[in-house]
């Protein structure tokens, strides 16, 4: 059934009785044409554009625990495409042009919000930073602008730019087209409409291991629900990658930590954009709901326990208390954490691996959601073709062994 | 009603405006209780009028905004938790125009349209109307209070604290746990969220304890433990975090319950506290049961009437029924009616109820109504009736919940300890603890007071027993299950419907259990419903995991003495009160602040830069250097060690010689630079970028403790110890001579190193220059810094020296062509890449990035590489470099611009840029971009200042 106001209407009289389940849950065939491991925003988008855009529809999607519960579900929503380099604007710019009609296109709304997004500049180093990725973004076609300290706060009332602060707001950085999307609502509309096109997204299904055959290339894996044929595998798995991919021999550079959230009580709208700061570790948006939604940093050490250190918090609160002086009164609600997978370059991997017919799409640490369109369309092309899209060509697995790095952290060391 | 003499001052209070009084230890709700009010709230989505559900941290209904002087308001409150003072001014919230009349409760009549995730099913054409439309429509309808409109003018504090046995809840499982601790003679703390400390003992009127009344035993207890001196009592402090190796997050509530507090008290101080062991004696949470109607003011849990009746002397009602399936309830249905209430009856679910509570309200003549439910009520502003399945209408004005209880398992929860499924008794218990820690009690599921208390004789308890989940058989599913985000239970069978199987599914799409109560009385409810429309054991739908905080946590008390000058510690160095006093601009550089110019009366930062750097190319200035990161390298096996961490090589360097050093990351980019000096075979002098000194250090450390174990090396930062003055320009040694002792300036060589005196000081000199001028770096001990400052500062007076900043530095030296590491380098950078192929030893074995720049890249001739430019203006640093004048969209950049300025030198803009195989095209013209176009530039060698280095040894 179309999700429309008109059917909505319909529905209400008939006590909503009448909703079909938004995808169903299958049993695990015995064998697939191709097979996406982990069922977060990545994988199901990867899955849905296999079967729309390469017409496969034989495909399954295992995850281990319910969809959408890894760092799709856990992250703080931030989009944006005002990356430095050249390839990684390619990259993030296609995800929000799909995000633009994501909604539309899956009938399903997926709030995408592009309500700005912010980034301050404390010191001389992030202006000269700052000013290089807009110079580098108008050249590319992305917007990315500069604003005063006083612009800056015109767009965010609440932001204290008060010159006496200990790391004074000197000017920011702002993409108009950056914003949020609803997480949930992403893993759900994509799962919703693979289902629909017979991808199977298999849920409460483990993978083990990666079966290999006498070739060395990809046979299928092994689930806690059995044993899966396929000649294609494709691994999206998050801050599980390293773990996945071990099992096929291949070792990863990827280092896994625990990311922090957070949100507040909710309250009326305060807060009318994204607003991110680097030098200080304190990032904004307040949700539709009013839940003002607050990233923290990452634990000092490696780890796949998914709560990280009270001190992480206070460090990100302190911030955010001194940027925005009214909020601290407020309340914190829910803290959580994810574990991100994180490369030397803090660029993603997305492409072949050693093992034929083993693909992976991992390495996107704290900053992946706002390339799931983007991420899955590519994927799903290298999975169909065996190639790479142009967009993903550049961020090969290889590049670490050729040096081809895109290092967006050490230029700005903003990765959200 | 007041059913019992209130004693205790009078206070007076107002809620939306309106005055009341009440009794000091009141909340805000007993107290309106008191005064007839039920109506608190308005429920988040279709703004339904509420009343109070409970009487303590888990009521999702009553929340209220508190205002206080000076800006203070505080939104979300829980009117149950606010304490109330004299004065105290409260606000209802999510209400237009007012909590009786609100028009928001329009979208109650349209609940059919807004059930579970109606949102994610509309709204989508035309497309940009979502984000100029309905979302702003959507965010005006939710959110609950107001955030405060002026800065928080109150403080907090932080406090850490150890000790041997933490007790978190002070029942009476908590105090005798705390007791058997204490007389042991361990450290313990005992820590509640309550005002008072007794936990469930506070309202507990009926039974005795070793032969007192529960209340006196109390009272004998606390007085015991209080006059213990290796007990602390903290009340009004909620563990709200459990975290690892046993560290607790604590929250103290220090001055909101006062109504003058001393402005020298914190608002509120958050401990961690690490304990050896730790008891959970959290309690339990009564559950409401599910049934159409369930919400109207004046229905609430049975244990919160019982708490308003005997703590607070305040009756929820005159005419009162019960609905349970739970015995504890009955006590509640005794003790009001023991205080003049008319319990009109005891409606319970279970066909045969038996327990003590049973015989005893019999025994009183109560009317127990066996195999009944209440299925809807009447009401509006307050409940007036209770529809029960055998088709009657008991009127009423309070109806009373008893769904059984809960444990509070949350921060045996977050400790990862492991939860484990009671069938028979339909709950969820601590299971395997994954620390060092017990739970105790109603948390450990331990509801009847004997077994709590034991060996202690109990008498008159009527424990819990019993209990009801899901949906009240013969009600309708409106019912609700998450008050205060408006769930029903229709919304969690809906859900399940549409194919959400898991409850963290359940929970998302449906929001039940997300309010600002966490589902502390609605989670068990979803999930039993959610189990039973999927067929499921309740175990297998799963159970949403529990997050940290216990309850909100305020900002500020996390945040802490953060804030203001005390947000991150400035650094200064010794030289800063000298900088500051003649007028220097001070700029962040990491924490430290550094003069940055220093700005004569009449000039322009523009200016004043000029000057200072021509000062130094025809005479002579100071430079305070002293941020500069400092490490002395001490052992055997010194320069081994530096040859495996820098590029260069260190073995042939003599005693008394520096050299320039560069260090790369593990994929061969330059991660730091700076001038080593080598005091004696086995000792260095190592320096690094001022923002660079703690991670080389953490970089070294890692490396000797983890890879290089075989060297005898020993690291030391000295960063704080020594102070540097730069003395750079052509007079730089005849304004040293005569204040220098130990050494002879003339003998010494550009790049070496001396140790002696200075104006009577111990000194390190080097000669060394960043400036491309005879220069020296005056090392002295930080102490002594600011006189031997001040000596130099006199010297300079006969050559007109200057005291110049980091902007004239930054200048001079890209004159020169030097790098700055994190200007000239990004990460992305390497030796080769800045022409400092010379500095990277070609026959060394090995050292850190070696492997990395053999890599295909890292050796291909197109790399970025440093060039000088001469640009037509001075062009934006960060500027993008383009081979033509009016670049399309989607151009591929040649490099960018890494410093810009305008050198008083040359007389005109001059730029170090990184070009795409830059060095092969001096020459060319190339174009950079700006705000509105491009301007040209011709690419020259990035060195602009006596290519020779004739001056560095003049
Ligand atoms: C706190 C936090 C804040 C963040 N904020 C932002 C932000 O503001 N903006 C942004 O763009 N990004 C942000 N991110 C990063 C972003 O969440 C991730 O990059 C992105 O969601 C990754 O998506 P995914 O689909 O690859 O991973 P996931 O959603 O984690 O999906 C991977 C799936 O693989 C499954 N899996 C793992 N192992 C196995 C196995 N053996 N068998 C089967 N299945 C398996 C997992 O259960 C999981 O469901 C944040 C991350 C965190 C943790």
């Amino acid at each position: 059934m179309r999700h429309s106001i008109f059917n909505l209407v319909r529905q209400a009289f008939a006590g909503n009785q009448g909703w079909p389940r938004q995808w169903r849950s299958p049993a695990p065939k015995r064998a697939y044409d191709m097979i996406v491991v982990g069922a977060g925003g990545h994988g199901l988008a990867t899955a849905y554009y296999l079967a729309a855009e390469h017409g496969l529809r034989n495909i399954a999607v295992l995850e281990k625990g319910w969809l959408g519960g890894g760092n799709t579900g856990r992250n703080t929503t931030i989009i944006r495409s005002n990356y430095l380099w050249e390839e990684s604007q390619k990259l993030y710019e296609h995800a929000v042009q799909l995000w633009e009609d994501l909604s539309q296109t899956l009938n399903y709304n997926v709030m995408y919000s592009p309500r700005g997004v912010m980034m301050l500049a404390h010191t001389q180093h992030d202006v000269q930073s700052f000013q290089r990725h807009i110079h580098a973004n108008r050249l590319g076609g992305i917007d990315n602008e500069w604003l005063t300290a006083e612009q800056a706060q015109a767009f965010c009332p609440i932001l204290n730019i008060d010159p006496s602060l200990r790391y004074p707001v000197i000017g920011a950085a702002l993409q108009r087209r950056g914003g949020t999307a609803r997480h949930d609502a992403v893993a759900w509309g994509y799962a919703r409409a693979a289902d629909a096109l017979g991808v199977d997204i298999i849920e409460n299904c483990t993978v083990t291991g990666i079966d290999r055959d006498a070739s060395g290339a990809v046979s299928g894996v092994q689930t806690s629900r059995g044993a899966i044929r396929a000649a294609r595998v494709g691994v999206v798995a998050a801050g599980h990658s390293s773990v996945l991919m071990g099992m096929a021999g291949v070792r990863m550079p990827l280092e896994s930590y625990p990311l922090q959230a957070l949100v507040s009580e909710p309250v009326k709208p305060v807060m009318p954009c994204v607003v991110m700061s680097n030098t200080v570790h304190a990032y904004m948006s307040q949700s539709d709901k009013g839940e003002l939604v607050i990233g923290a940093g990452t634990d000092a050490y490696t780890s796949y326990s998914q709560t990280g250190g009270l001190h992480i918090a206070m460090h990100t609160l302190d911030a955010i208390c001194e940027l925005f002086p009214v909020v601290r009164r407020m309340r914190m609600l829910r803290n959580w954490g994810g574990i991100v997978d994180v490369t030397p370059d803090r660029s993603p991997i997305i492409g072949k691996t050693p093992v034929p017919g083993l693909f992976v799409n991992c390495g996107w640490g704290t900053g992946g959601f706002k390339a799931t369109p983007g991420s899955g369309h590519v994927f799903a092309h290298t999975l169909a073709t065996g190639e790479p899209h142009p967009i993903n060509a550049p961020f090969s697995l290889d590049r670490f062994r050729t040096g081809r790095l895109i290092d967006e952290a050490a230029a700005a060391a903003v990765a959200h | 009603m007041i059913v019992r003499q209130r004693s205790g001052t009078r206070l007076r209070f107002s809620f939306d405006g309106k005055d009341y009084t009440g009794v000091a230890g009141d909340t805000l709700a007993s107290a309106l209780l008191a005064n007839g009010v039920h109506l608190m709230g308005r429920s988040f989505k279709y703004h339904r009028p509420r009343g109070v559900l409970g009487a303590g941290a888990e009521e999702p209904n009553a929340l209220v905004d508190v205002a206080g002087p000076d800006g203070r308001s505080t939104p979300n409150l829980r009117a149950t938790t606010v304490e109330l003072y004299d004065g105290l001014r409260a606000t209802s919230q999510n209400r237009y125009p007012s909590l009786r009349f609100d028009l928001g409760a329009v979208n109650g009549l349209l609940s059919p349209l807004l059930g579970a995730g109606f949102y994610y099913k509309t709204f989508m054409h035309p497309r940009a109307a979502w984000a100029t439309l309905y979302e702003p429509l959507i965010r005006r309808a939710a959110g609950l209070g107001e955030a405060p409109r002026r800065p928080d003018p109150d403080h907090y504090a932080q406090r850490y604290a150890h000790c041997e046995t933490l007790v978190v809840g002070a029942g009476p499982a908590g105090l005798l746990a705390a007791l058997t601790a204490a007389q042991s003679g361990e450290r313990v703390m005992v820590v509640d969220e309550q005002a008072v400390l007794g936990g469930s003992l506070l309202a507990e009127r009926r039974a005795t304890i070793a032969g007192q009344p529960a209340a006196d035993w109390l009272a004998a207890t606390l007085a015991t433990l209080a006059a213990m001196p290796n007990v602390q009592l903290l009340p009004r402090t909620t563990a709200f975090g459990y975290y690892q190796q046993n560290l607790l997050g604590l929250v103290e509530r220090v001055t909101d319950h006062l109504a003058a507090p001393d402005p020298a008290l914190p608002r509120e101080r958050l401990w961690q506290v690490r304990a050896r062991d730790v008891v959970l004696a959290t309690g339990a949470i009564e559950r409401p049961l599910v049934f159409a109607g369930n919400d109207r003011p004046g229905v609430m849990l049975a244990s919160a009437a019982r708490t308003y009746c005997n703590r607070y002397g305040v009756a929820v009602g005159r005419r009162v029924v019960v609905f349970t399936a739970d015995d504890s309830a009955y006590a509640a249905a005794l003790d009001l009616q023991a205080a003049g209430v008319a319990v009109v009856a005891i409606v319970d679910l279970r066909p045969d109820p038996s327990g003590p509570g049973v015989v005893a309200a019999r025994a009183a003549g109560l009317t127990v109504m066996p195999g009944t439910a209440v299925i809807a009520t009447t009401g509006h502003w307050r409940v007036t009736g209770a529809r029960l399945s055998s088709n009657t209408t008991l009127a009423c004005d309070a109806l009373l919940m008893g769904g059984g209880w809960t444990p509070s398992v949350h921060l045996f929860s977050q400790s990862r300890g492991t939860l484990r499924f009671d069938a028979a008794r339909q709950i969820y218990l601590p299971g395997t603890p994954a620390q060092r820690q017990s739970s105790v009690g109603g948390a450990n599921g331990v509801f009847d007071l004997a077994s709590i208390l034991a060996p202690l004789a109990v008498a008159g308890d009527i424990p819990a027993q019993g209990g009801f989940l899901g949906l009240v058989p013969g009600s309708r599913a409106t019912g609700f299950v998450d008050y205060q985000n408006d769930v029903k239970a229709a919304d969690i069978l809906q859900a399940t419907q549409e194919g959400f199987r898991s409850i963290e599914h359940v929970k998302r799409y449906t929001t039940t259990g997300m309010a600002t109560d966490q589902g502390k009385t609605s989670n068990m409810n979803a999930l039993a419903i959610a189990a039973a429309a999927l067929d499921l054991p309740l175990p297998e739908v799963g159970l949403t995991s529990f997050r940290t905080p216990y309850t909100p946590v305020t900002f500020g008390s996390i945040a802490g003495a953060a804030r203001g000058a005390l947000f991150d510690p400035v650094r200064k160095t010794p030289i800063h009160p000298w900088a500051e006093a003649q007028g220097a601009a001070f700029e962040d550089v990491g924490q430290w602040k550094r003069a940055w110019y220093f700005q004569h009366i009449g000039e322009s930062m523009h200016e004043a830069v000029k000057r200072e750097c021509l000062t130094v190319r025809r005479a002579v200035g100071l430079f305070d250097a002293s941020t500069l990161g400092k490490i002395e390298v001490v052992g055997p096996d010194a320069a081994e060690f530096l040859n495996r961490l820098y590029t260069n090589s260190w073995s042939k360097l003599a005693v008394g010689r520096c050299r320039y050093g560069l260090m790369l990351t593990e994929a061969g980019f330059v991660l730091d630079d700076g001038v080593v000096g080598r005091l004696a075979a086995d000792r260095f002098h190592v320096t690094t970028t001022s923002g660079g000194a703690g991670r080389v250090l953490a970089h070294m450390e890692d490396y000797l403790q983890t890879e290089f174990t075989d060297l005898q090396v020993w690291l030391t930062s000295t960063t704080e110890q020594w102070a540097v003055i730069a003395v750079q320009g052509p007079r730089a040694r005849d304004l040293l001579a005569p204040l220098v002792e130990g050494i002879d300036l003339a003998a010494m060589p550009h790049m070496s190193v001396r140790e002696g005196r200075i104006a009577g000081v111990p000194t390190r000199l080097f000669q060394v220059s960043f400036t491309g001028e005879l220069g020296y770096e005056v090392n002295v001990p930080a102490g002594h810094a600011l006189a031997v400052w001040e000596a130099l500062w006199a010297a300079g007076a006969p050559y007109d020296a200057c005291a110049y900043g980091t902007e004239a530095m930054h200048v001079l030296r890209a004159e020169k062509g030097y790098i700055v590491v994190g200007q000239e380098t990004d990460g992305t950078v390497t030796p080769e890449d800045l022409g400092l192929g010379w500095a990277v030893g070609k026959a060394k074995a090995d050292f850190v990035g070696k492997r990395s720049l053999a890599m295909m890249d890292l050796q291909a001739t197109d790399r970025p590489q440093l060039v000088g430019l001469l640009p037509a203006h001075l062009p934006q640093e960060g500027a993008q470099i383009v081979d033509r004048a009016d670049p399309p969209i989607g151009s591929a950049a040649l490099g960018h611009v890494t410093s810009a300025y305008d050198s008083a030198t040359l007389g005109r803009p001059m730029a170090l840029a990184l070009l795409a195989g830059g060095r092969r095209r001096m020459g060319q013209t190339v174009h950079i971009t700006t705000a509105t176009g491009t301007m040209p530039a011709t690419i020259v060698a990035p060195v602009f200042y006596d290519q020779e280095g004739a001056r560095l040894d003049a």
